[in-house]
């Protein structure tokens, strides 16, 4: 087995109690590396090291670690999930490293999205805003047969793209002003696709991003740092459309968009 | 003791469509009067908290993720089976009842499994309405493929997540609920213990995962939709936190545990690497309508192979052995994946395996590129290419892939009856977690089916009936049982802190799954299963005396989180290994080697074993006892599976 | 009437404020670069002055040129709170430096803007506040043969204080009496620290717009498959090369002109 690794690698890892305690960055090595190990393999080896140390594992979320459950959520050398386009921390192989190399490990930084310990945040402002609108209100029942609605193949494709995200927030992670625009554009640009999603679509708009300032997110410049760095590769033109329906909604729709 | 099922009786297409009738409702101005409490929120716990909150029950919803919407259903990739017949290729509710029971190699009831089929049309009607985005033609209706070697093209699909795009349509339903009110959603929250009260169930135990606070959560029902048991294997396609403490706490205060040794391996999982490695990854099996499953003909050319003293590419046509081709003429590559699981681990088991850890076989697209191009071979597999080349560092294009089969799913699960009830009233069961729709083996595309079923079109109807009997009376917290589960939960995790041994959890995790792997995978024998039950019991032993348990219970420990987790999947190892050696047949997933056709196919035995078995727990070290439910079957006929 | 307050204090509202004022002042750079041209004009400053003097007497230019002022703090004042409100939305660092991969002028909006905010000031204060309000600015005489065409030009010193401009016929010729500015900026582009700044000034506007047109198309929400990348054509080739460039030769043609006098 290719389990002996020649890879030795230095880490800077931030370490934090809980999100009342002050944290700091913590080198650790790690030694024996495989680089057919994935990126959170490498942490679980020097995780296993520092439980037989009697020292606290270096806490960090991940779940499904292929890529789609969107809990991985590491900032890796100044990028969040790590220096490859296109996929998430848990898809990353150390073979993307050097040996010898010294890796920088953070938490994402925002202020919507505080520290839990170490390495893992609390992300429920996505889910928030999600309460808000980012739903089509239909009970369980009582729908019409699923094709009665004809969608032309192109906006079905399209709307599937922005359905991709996996909440992950590396968008806020990589964006200089830490803002959700990508991730909240790509939720209200499905529904506003789809032709399910417009009774409701200037409404959710509204009540959406309403609920992503009061989550204290920064703002948008469209640097696009948050598109390079989606692991599902969403679209800036999300953010587009969503200004579009936001801004229709408050200064030309006739009906009351304010949601109840 | 006979279970009873409650199967309705009368014609099997009318029993659902009359127990509905039958069953009791709650007057809608009592339903904001009863709290019900639903643990997990995958496909089958997020679509029963919304539409219950819907019809006006106050639910509360626990997850241990951070999120509702990371529950592993998400990570299902391609597609959920519906009888629409779109494709007007002979389609029905009827041949899906009849393939899924089939296809369950005749260990799963009739009557749940025609309901199954028969909601089937429902959930797609639902999702679309929510706004999932499925595959669409150029017309703009439905797409369908056909998947899991169904004759018929029944599979809906968007993309390869079909799974994320049905859980963020059930988790937006949620969502409604949550901002309306109706549901109060726990994150990170994870459920301890069941309490059971005068022989009911009327409420959970949890622990904050970030706080360590130990809760209690009363209600009129708990409704357990936690998912899979597959970690028991340590390495599987779940996802790293799933696990059966939920299921396993409930079956430890009384409810039954039907099938556990029922578990489907799937074929075409990337292989294992090295020791380090933490989960296997699926890729879908569509791979196998184009791919040639191979290994080398001798374990000398194996051998050379993985030492590198031989390219694969170099290796000659005629010392290449085509396994599946060869024995399965009429099917060839697409045979069912419990066969094609197990012919891989034949050859491998012959000193035939290839890669690095020579535990893996070919899977070959050299002659599909050739047929078809590459482009073409692009647009159909890109996706699970590029992921193939992502994990291994080779390009599938040029080399054959390696797979080898991997833990994915597990049929058994808390024994339920037609209403979802476990044996313990106000106990319910939706999802994976229980073991009622898909017998002894599951069908591709079928997993999403049924949770979405459970929760949406089942459990709305039948929880009812239970809570008009018992009627909207708040649940009274004072009852001793509260205090006493909350203390034995508490006592448990004193009890694990005190672990400060020599192991971590992880590495007794590690063990168990390669016991589980080695005797309770593919093939089982009695001399295996016997052994492993004595591997098991000293595991047990031995990880309650020198695991590594650090830290304190207020803070978020996820060295606790894991022990606890650790700890039930030792016991549930073993009720397996029980379960598995008390079940002397071959059946879908469940192959024991002494039960086996001449030609090595799995060989049932419906004379003795055409029951479910639920086992009870009768208290600490005191072996389980089975009790039996009968499967009738008064519409299909019991045949032998052929694939040749 | 709420729903407009909402908006405008909403993020996405204050974002349409920096587009719409952004675009205003887009518009106004091609007028401006427009009557600039008349630099280059042989006419011993008779047009730019002439044009000078349009800009600053003509009621709705006038109109329009108060609003262009105002776009200016609105803009900058809206980028301060924006910047502020960012910067509260990451209140802990990141330890390592950013590498996700971003255009150089988007990531530097706010430095680029405050260069061209230093740069309005030292233009207005030295051009459009000394020709407005103060008399440092000297006048010239125009005299134009209107049978020829001919212009002669020659220092003019008003009697009354308040004279502003006058046009007048005496006979065939027409006498344009106006403040000369054009002199003003052949002296000012005359000094090499001078010309430094507005070089620099206009590289920093280049990048500005570079980003900025298209970026505020897209957050007022006009994104178009087919016209997007026209827009991001007009914003590169017309608005971060032409119009720049354009501004950025007058001080250099100037100023090399002045060292081979």
């Amino acid at each position: 087995m290719s389990t002996n690794g020649n890879m030795n690698l230095t880490l800077k890892v931030w370490r934090q109690k809980n999100a009342q305690s002050e944290g700091s960055m913590v080198t650790y090595k790690a030694d024996g590396i495989s680089p057919d190990m994935s990126f959170l393999e490498m942490l679980d080896v020097v995780n296993e090291d520092l439980i037989h140390k009697g020292d606290d594992p270096i806490h960090f979320d991940h779940d499904c670690r292929e890529g789609i459950c969107g809990m991985c959520s590491l900032y890796i050398n100044g990028q969040p999930h790590g220096p490859k386009r296109a996929i998430t921390t848990c898809q990353l192989h150390m073979r993307s490293f050097k040996d010898g190399e010294t890796i920088t490990i953070e938490p994402w930084r925002a202020a919507a999205f505080p520290v839990v310990k170490d390495l893992a945040v609390d992300r429920s402002a996505f889910d928030r805003i999600q309460q808000a609108g980012g739903y089509v209100s239909v009970n369980t029942g009582g729908v019409p047969d699923a094709n009665e609605i004809a969608i032309p193949k192109v906006i079905a494709d399209e709307a599937f793209n922005s359905a991709t995200c996996i909440g992950c927030g590396a968008c806020v992670a990589a964006c200089k002003n830490a803002s959700a625009m990508l991730f909240v554009s790509a939720k209200i640009s499905q529904f506003a696709l789809l032709p399910q999603g417009q009774p409701e679509r200037y409404s959710r708009a509204q009540a959406m991003v309403a609920q992503m300032d009061e989550e204290g997110f920064g703002s948008c410049t469209n640097t696009g740092a948050c598109e390079a760095e989606c692991p599902k590769e969403i679209s800036l033109t999300n953010i587009g459309r969503m200004n579009n329906d936001y801004l229709s909604a408050k200064l030309f729709r006739q009906e009351d968009v304010n949601r109840g | 003791m006979i279970l009873d099922a409650k199967i309705p009786a009368g014609p099997l297409a009318e029993k659902w469509s009359k127990h509905k009738f039958n069953l009791k409702l709650v007057n809608p101005a009592n339903k904001r009067k009863y709290n019900v409490i639903v643990v997990g929120t995958g496909l089958a716990g997020a679509s029963a908290a919304a539409s219950l909150a819907e019809l006006g029950y106050n639910v509360t919803a626990f997850c241990f993720q951070d999120s509702p919407r990371r529950a592993h259903s998400i990570a299902a990739q391609g597609g959920i089976n519906a009888a629409k017949n779109y494709r007007n290729d002979g389609d029905s509710v009827y041949r899906l009842f009849y393939d899924t029971i089939k296809g369950g190699d005749y260990r799963a009831r009739e009557g749940n499994v025609y309901r199954l089929a028969e909601v089937s049309v429902n959930i797609i009607d639902q999702c679309v309405a929510q706004g999932v985005p499925f595959a669409r033609e150029y017309g703009g209706l439905l797409d369908n493929r056909s998947f899991g070697g169904s004759q018929v093209s029944r599979t809906f699909y968007a993309r390869g997540q079909t799974g994320q795009q049905l859980l963020l349509g059930a988790y937006s339903a949620l969502n409604r609920q949550i901002h309306e009110g109706k549901v109060k959603m726990y994150t990170r929250t994870e459920m301890l213990d069941v309490v059971v009260a005068d022989g009911k169930a009327q409420g959970i135990i949890t622990r904050n995962l970030i706080t360590g606070a130990i809760e209690t959560h009363a209600g009129h029902a708990v409704l357990l939709a936690t998912g899979g048991y597959g970690n028991v294997f340590y390495l599987s396609t779940n996802a790293m936190a799933s696990n059966v403490t939920a299921a396993w706490r409930a079956h430890k205060r009384g409810a039954f545990f039907a099938n556990p040794c029922y578990t489907q391996i799937h074929p075409t999982c990337i292989p294992v690497s090295g020791d380090h490695q933490s989960k296997l990854t699926l890729m879908s099996e569509s791979l196998r309508n184009d791919g040639r499953v191979w290994a080398p003909k001798t374990p000398e050319l194996a051998q050379k192979l993985r030492k590198g003293e031989l390219k694969v590419t170099d290796l000659k046509e005629e010392d290449r052995d085509y396994f599946l081709e060869r024995k399965y003429p009429s099917f060839g590559n697409l045979v069912p994946r419990d066969v094609a699981s197990r012919n891989a681990k034949e050859a491998v088991d012959e000193g035939k395996g290839v890669g690095g850890s020579g535990v893996a076989v070919f899977l070959d697209f050299a002659e599909s590129i050739a047929r078809l191009g590459e482009d073409t071979v692009r647009a159909k597999y890109g996706n699970l290419f590029d992921m193939y080349m992502q994990i291994t560092d080779e390009n599938p294009y040029k080399v054959p892939m390696r797979i080898y089969p991997a833990v994915h799913y597990t049929m058994g699960g808390l024994w339920v009856d037609y209403n979802l009830s476990t044996n313990v009233p106000g106990l319910y069961c939706l999802g994976e977690a229980n073991f009622s729709d898909h017998g002894a083996n599951r069908l591709g595309a079928s997993a999403l089916m049924q949770g979405l079923a459970d929760g949406y079109f089942v459990i709305p109807y039948t929880l009812g009936d239970y809570l008009a009997t018992i009627g909207p009376k708040a649940i009274d917290t004072n009852n001793p049982a509260f205090a006493q589960t909350k203390k034995d939960v508490t006592d448990r995790i004193e009890k694990l802190l005190a672990l400060r041994g020599t192991k971590t959890v992880d590495e007794y995790h590690r063990e168990l799954g390669h016991i589980m792997w080695e005797y309770c995978g593919m093939a089982r024998t009695e001399d295996g299963l016997t052994k492993a039950k004595g591997l098991i019991a000293s595991l047990k032993a031995d990880f309650w005396k020198n695991a590594i348990v650090l830290g304190e219970n207020e803070e978020f420990n996820s060295s606790l989180e894991k022990a606890g987790r650790v700890a039930d999947f030792i016991e549930l190892g073993a009720l397996m290994v029980e379960d598995a050696l008390q079940r002397k047949e071959s059946c879908g997933g469940h192959f024991r080697v002494e039960s086996q056709t001449e030609e090595g196919e799995a060989l049932r035995d419906d004379d003795n074993f055409a029951y479910v078995a639920a086992w009870e727990y009768k208290g600490e070290d005191v072996p389980e006892v089975l009790n039996k439910e009968p499967l009738v079957y008064e519409n299909v006929k019991l045949t032998q599976r052929s694939y040749k | 009437m709420s729903d407009f307050k909402q908006t405008f204090n909403s993020s996405l509202g204050k974002k349409l404020i920096m587009a719409l004022t952004g675009l205003f002042l887009c518009t106004f750079l091609i007028v401006h670069l427009g009557g600039n041209l008349l630099l280059f004009s042989k006419d011993g400053g008779f047009g730019f002055n002439v044009y000078a003097n349009f800009l600053t007497h003509f009621p709705p230019v006038e109109v329009v040129a108060y609003l262009l002022y105002l776009s200016i703090i609105v803009h900058a004042v809206y980028a301060l709170v924006l910047t502020i409100g960012n910067r509260k939305a990451r209140p802990v660092k990141y330890a390592s430096s950013n590498n996700s991969p971003a255009s150089v002028s988007s990531k530097n909006m706010g430095l680029l803007g405050s260069i061209l905010l230093v740069f309005i000031v030292i233009h207005m204060s030295d051009f459009w506040y000394k020709y407005k309000y103060t008399d440092t600015v000297a006048f010239k005489e125009y005299r134009t043969n209107l049978s020829s065409g001919i212009t002669t030009v020659s220092d003019f010193t008003p009697t009354s204080k308040d004279f502003e401009h006058s046009v007048s016929t005496q006979g065939d010729e027409e006498v344009v009496r106006v403040k000369d500015i054009h002199t003003k900026v052949a002296a000012s582009f005359g000094q090499l620290w001078y010309v430094i700044i507005y070089v620099i000034a206009m590289g920093a506007l280049s990048f500005h717009l570079l980003h900025g047109f298209q970026s505020a198309f897209r957050t007022v929400g006009w994104i178009h498959r087919k016209y997007t990348p026209v827009i991001e054509f007009v914003g590169t080739w017309l608005f971060a090369v032409i119009i720049p460039l354009g501004f950025a030769l007058m001080p250099l043609v100037y100023y090399f002109q002045s060292l081979s006098k």
